[in-house]
Formats: C-alpha cells, structure tokens, sequence
C-alpha cells in the first residue's frame, strides 16, 4: 500500500508531469492526482484507446503485443503503459 | 275357404303432445344464505435501527469514483514496480526531446487567399441610397447585423432606416432577403450586440436616442429605448457598447457615447425604458493643459467623443478618440464632477491623460486583446497611430490612406494582425509580424472607391470579417490562414513592440 503511493509519488515528481492515473482492467480509475472529471475523462477515453490500440498490434501480428504507447498533442504528451491488470496514464507537458 | 272379413280401421292416437305434456316438471331452487364476516389486522410494534459506517483511517484518493475499493495491492504494486522504470525512462527521453520542435500539424484546410463568400444586402434601403454605418457579430458569431444611415450628412432628416440581420450558418441564406429588418424613423449610426445573450442588439440614432432589439421577437423586436428626455444625448450617438458592473456576475449595461462629450451608461427598467445609472461628461475644464484643445474655449465646452475602446486588462480604463483629435486615456473609477449644465444626473470627468493628436475627427480606437498597454486609433487624417498607454507619442504612426480611416480593429486571435477600413473603398489587413509599413493584404471591397465605413472581427469564427460599404453592401471575407493562425513567439514580437520607443 505504502510502497503503492510511493512509486506514484516518484513519478509524479518528475520534470513536467501534469499527473497520473491508474486504471483497471475495466477502465476504471483507482489511483489518481488529477480532479475527479478530468480522471473519469481520460481513463474512459485511453482504456478504449490503448484496447483498440493494442489489438491493433495483435492484429497486424499475432505474435506481437502492445507495450507502450505515446500520444504526442499540441499540449501535452501522454503515455500509456499497459498491463494484463492495470493502465499506468502518466500526462507530462513537453520541454520548454 | 276364403270368406268375407271385415277389418275395422285402426286408429292411432298421437302421443306427442301427451308425451310432451307428461314430461314437464317444474322445480326450484335457491343458494344458502351467503355467510359473511369482518375481521381487522394490525401490526403493533415498530423498531428503529440506525447504521454509519465509522470513519475510516486512511482516506481513498479516488474519493466518488464508481468503485473506489476492490485493489489487489499485491498485483498493483508488482505492475508499478514492472512499468516504473520505462516510464522514468520515457519522461526523461521526453524531456529532453527536440524531436518536435518547430513541427506543425495542419489538420484544417488551409485557405491561401483572401475570399469573399456572401454580399449581403437590403435592397430597398439599397434604393434608398442608405450607407451601412455599423456591423456587428452576436454572441454566438453566426449572426451579423447592420444598421443603414447615413454618414456623410448631419441633416436631422426623417427619412426612415433600418437595421437588418442574417444568420450566415442558416440554410437557404439570402444575401438580398435579412432573417428580420428593423424600421427606424431616424438614422442608426452605430450597433453591438450583447457580448452574452444572442438575441439582444443595442443601437445608436442620429437623434441622440439609444435603442436595444431582441432579435427573436419578430413582430416588435424593439424591447428599450431611452425616449428623448433631458438627459438623452443631443448629439448622434457615434458608439454603443455593453459594459459589467464593476463587480463579476453583474448584469450589462448598454453604454453610448455621443459628440455632445457625454457617455452615458443605461440600465434596463420596467416599461421598456432606459434610465441613467452612471454618466461621464468629456468638458474643456478638465483636460489637461499645455494642449491646443485648451486656448481658444471656455472650461465647460465639450469635447465630442467620436469612438471609445475599452481595455481588455483592467475594466475601468477606456480611451476615447474625440472630434478634435485628440486621445484621452479615461477611468470609469473617477469621482470628479464635470462642469455641466442642463442635466439631471451628475456627470463624472474621467479623463486622465491625453496622447499626442491626430489631424482630424477619430472616428475609431481599439484596445489589443492581448496587450494591457497597446492601442489603435484611426481618423480623418488617414492615419493610423499604435499607442501605448505610458506615452504620448505614438509607437507607430501610419499613412494608409489618402482619405478619412473609419474603423480600425485587432484581430481577436492573432496579436500582431489588425485591419482598418478606408474611405477609398479598402479593407487594409496588417500584419507587424511581416511588415510595420505596408498592409500584408489590401483587399477592394467596393468597385468605384466608395467608402467603407466599418469593419468587425468575428470573435468565434475567427476566419470571419465583415465590412460594410457606402454602397448598402455587408460583405463577409474569408481570411486566409496565415490571419487566423497564430505563429510562435508572436506574443515575444508584441511585447518588443510596446517597448520599442518607451525610453
């Protein structure tokens, strides 16, 4: 549990993190830094994302996978890291 | 052997009806007495139980998300502790990254040029020979209206105007045939709409009258107007504008400035009227001396105010231009009384600096959206000055035409871009960013030179801009997209623009 909120709060400290999300296997948020709309907003929209992005890959090649994925936007970069359990958002403006 | 016999006949009665008579019977019969009863039912002891859950230690982060428990910590923390260091790995990388840099997606259409997609006109006030003396967007930027007149005659004619308007996202449109025209009995010299409420435009009259329609009230749209009492203006009303109470939330309040030096600030109250609430009055007296303004006149002659622009930063300033050409840097906080006669209500004096003059009438000043100190002001003289508000001198001073300037306007999405309507008949777009000297684009609105009078950004469909003519014509130009894109370090430009001359 402690270990949890510390591994958050190592990423969280990093340069430009605007905030981070995790989501469980059926899109919903349990760990978040981010207010509650702008949560429910992003873990929907990139659990459906990074699912259609993921079988995408398997699609293309049975035997590959998805392991990360990047949305660059004019804003924001965010990053995605999934898991057979768990989504890892992390939303980080990018450098000056 | 055989002899004679005699058989007698042999009757045979019918038995049917006997049979039939025989088999009747008669019976009756009747159900028991039915047995009713009565009986009551009543539970007669209540309990109460109330439950709480006790507060618990730890708060949840995710406090009103849908499930906020069932967390396999063991599988979480393993999956974090899996996923931590590509994700360090990539934050870092994207730090650092230049790979981006100075890259610009285009997901719209681009438009190279400059192109005109409606010319709206009121064919009978065309007829008429009516001139368009004002433009404005409503709220939601796909209506425009306009208001015909007259400009060039300060004749206190009768003859009948209108105003007019069309919604450009209306299928079907007629660019001869306005969604609702509006008769006015005197000239419209000047509209805006309701910066909120779609529906409600306030207008200005030769007359001096303010009035304020609701567009969506067809049979009589007109829902105030200030009637003509002691304290209307005297004068033609040159601008109209909504302003907030100085306080957030509260209601617009119609504002209308005039020539005979008032401005005058309109609340809505029953009846359909509008009454006084806050009034300034522009007299010599109070303008700062060393100016020409001052020599010749008494302390309480007035000075006409022709165009008034407040600023997007604070909002108690506001700079107005005035007949005489001069600029006047003014505050709505003042609680100097201006020398004035012959009005109910008291009067402020707001005037608080005055910059450098033009040569003649200023028929237009713009405050930058962007700026808090930057400022446009067009005039008779054909010039246009770029002010900040710490200096008397202009930053920049423009010849761009050889006749009057009528309006002038910033572009409400790119900082560096303004544009400036000609009495040669000219919409000027600029653009400091490619050049401080000559207008990026100068598009011909009218054929024959005729002036045009005013011109309005869209402030939603920022590719939008209309101009309306001498002609009776609105015409609505598409920008290309180097106006309505806004370029890196154009904010950076603007800011050296303001302190380019300040030392």
């Amino acid at each position: 549990m402690a270990e949890v909120e510390e591994t958050l709060k190592r990423i969280q400290a990093h340069k430009g993190v605007i905030g981070t999300i995790v989501v469980n296997a059926e899109g919903i948020p349990i760990r978040t830094t981010l207010d509650n709309s702008s949560t429910v907003q992003y873990a929907g929209l990139l659990h459906q994302l990074t699912m259609k992005a993921k079988s995408t890959v398997r699609d293309i090649d049975p035997q590959n996978d998805l392991t990360f994925l990047r949305i660059r936007s004019k804003k924001h970069e965010i990053m995605v890291a999934p898991d057979k359990e768990y989504l890892l958002i992390v939303i980080q403006n990018p450098c000056e | 052997m055989f002899g004679d016999s005699e058989a007698s006949g042999v009757d045979v009665e019918s038995v049917w009806r006997k049979g039939w008579g025989a088999r009747c019977e008669e019976r009756s019969t009747q159900t028991g007495v039915i047995s009713t009863g009565e009986a009551q039912t009543q539970s007669c002891c209540f309990q109460d139980a109330g439950v709480q859950t006790d507060a618990s230690g730890e708060r949840l982060q995710a406090v009103g998300l849908q499930t906020p428990a069932a967390v396999d910590y063991a599988g979480l923390l393993s999956f974090l502790q899996n996923v931590e260091e590509v994700v360090i790995r990539e934050l870092n990388k994207n730090w650092k990254s230049h790979a981006f840099d100075g890259f610009e997606v285009n997901w719209m259409e681009q438009n190279e040029t400059v192109s005109c997609l409606h010319s709206l006109a009121y064919p009978e006030a065309q007829e008429q020979k009516l001139q368009v003396t004002s433009v404005s967007w409503n709220a939601t930027g796909s209506v425009i209206a306009c208001s015909y007149g007259r400009m060039e005659d300060g004749d206190w004619s009768t003859e009948k105007s209108y105003v007019c308007t069309w919604n450009l996202d209306r299928r079907g449109l007629n660019p001869n045939r306005p969604d609702l025209v509006v008769e006015i009995p005197s000239s419209v010299m000047c509209l805006a709409f309701h910066p909120l409420q779609p529906s409600l435009v306030a207008g200005g009259l030769f007359t001096g009258e303010v009035l304020v329609w609701d567009t969506s009230r067809i049979e009589d749209p007109l829902v105030w107007r200030t009637g003509m009492t002691d304290d209307t203006h005297t004068d033609p009303v040159y601008q109209v504008g909504w302003i907030q109470g100085s306080k957030h939330g509260h209601p617009f309040h119609v504002l209308s400035v005039s020539t005979d030096g008032k401005i005058l600030v309109w609340q809505e109250e029953r009846d359909g009227l509008l009454k006084i609430t806050d009034g300034f009055s522009l007299v010599c007296q109070q303008i700062p001396r060393s100016t020409k303004l001052k020599k010749h006149s008494r302390g309480d002659m007035v000075v006409g105010v022709t165009s008034l622009s407040f600023s997007h930063f604070e909002p108690s300033v506001f700079v107005t231009g005035t007949e005489g050409g001069f600029l006047l840097k003014c505050s709505t906080a003042v609680e100097t009384i201006a020398l004035q006669r012959g009005c109910s209500f008291a009067l402020k004096a707001p005037a608080q600096f005055v910059f450098s003059p033009h040569g003649g009438p200023v028929y237009s000043v713009s405050c930058s959206p962007f700026h808090r100190n930057l400022f446009l002001s067009g005039g008779t003289d054909g010039h246009i000055h770029l002010h900040s508000m710490l200096q008397a001198q202009p930053l920049i001073s423009l010849q761009l035409s050889k006749k009057y300037i009528f309006s002038v306007r910033w572009s409400p999405v790119r900082p560096l871009v303004f544009a400036a309507a000609s009495g040669d008949g000219e919409v000027q777009l600029f653009d400091f960013g490619k050049s401080s000297q000559k207008p990026s684009v100068s598009i011909q609105q009218t054929p024959d030179q005729t002036p045009v009078y005013c011109l309005e950004f869209n402030s939603r469909q920022t590719q939008l801009l209309a101009a309306g003519d001498g002609r009776g014509t609105v015409k609505i130009w598409q920008l290309s997209s180097d106006f309505t894109a806004v370029g890196p370090r154009e904010m950076n430009h603007l800011d050296q623009l303001a302190n380019e001359i300040t030392d």
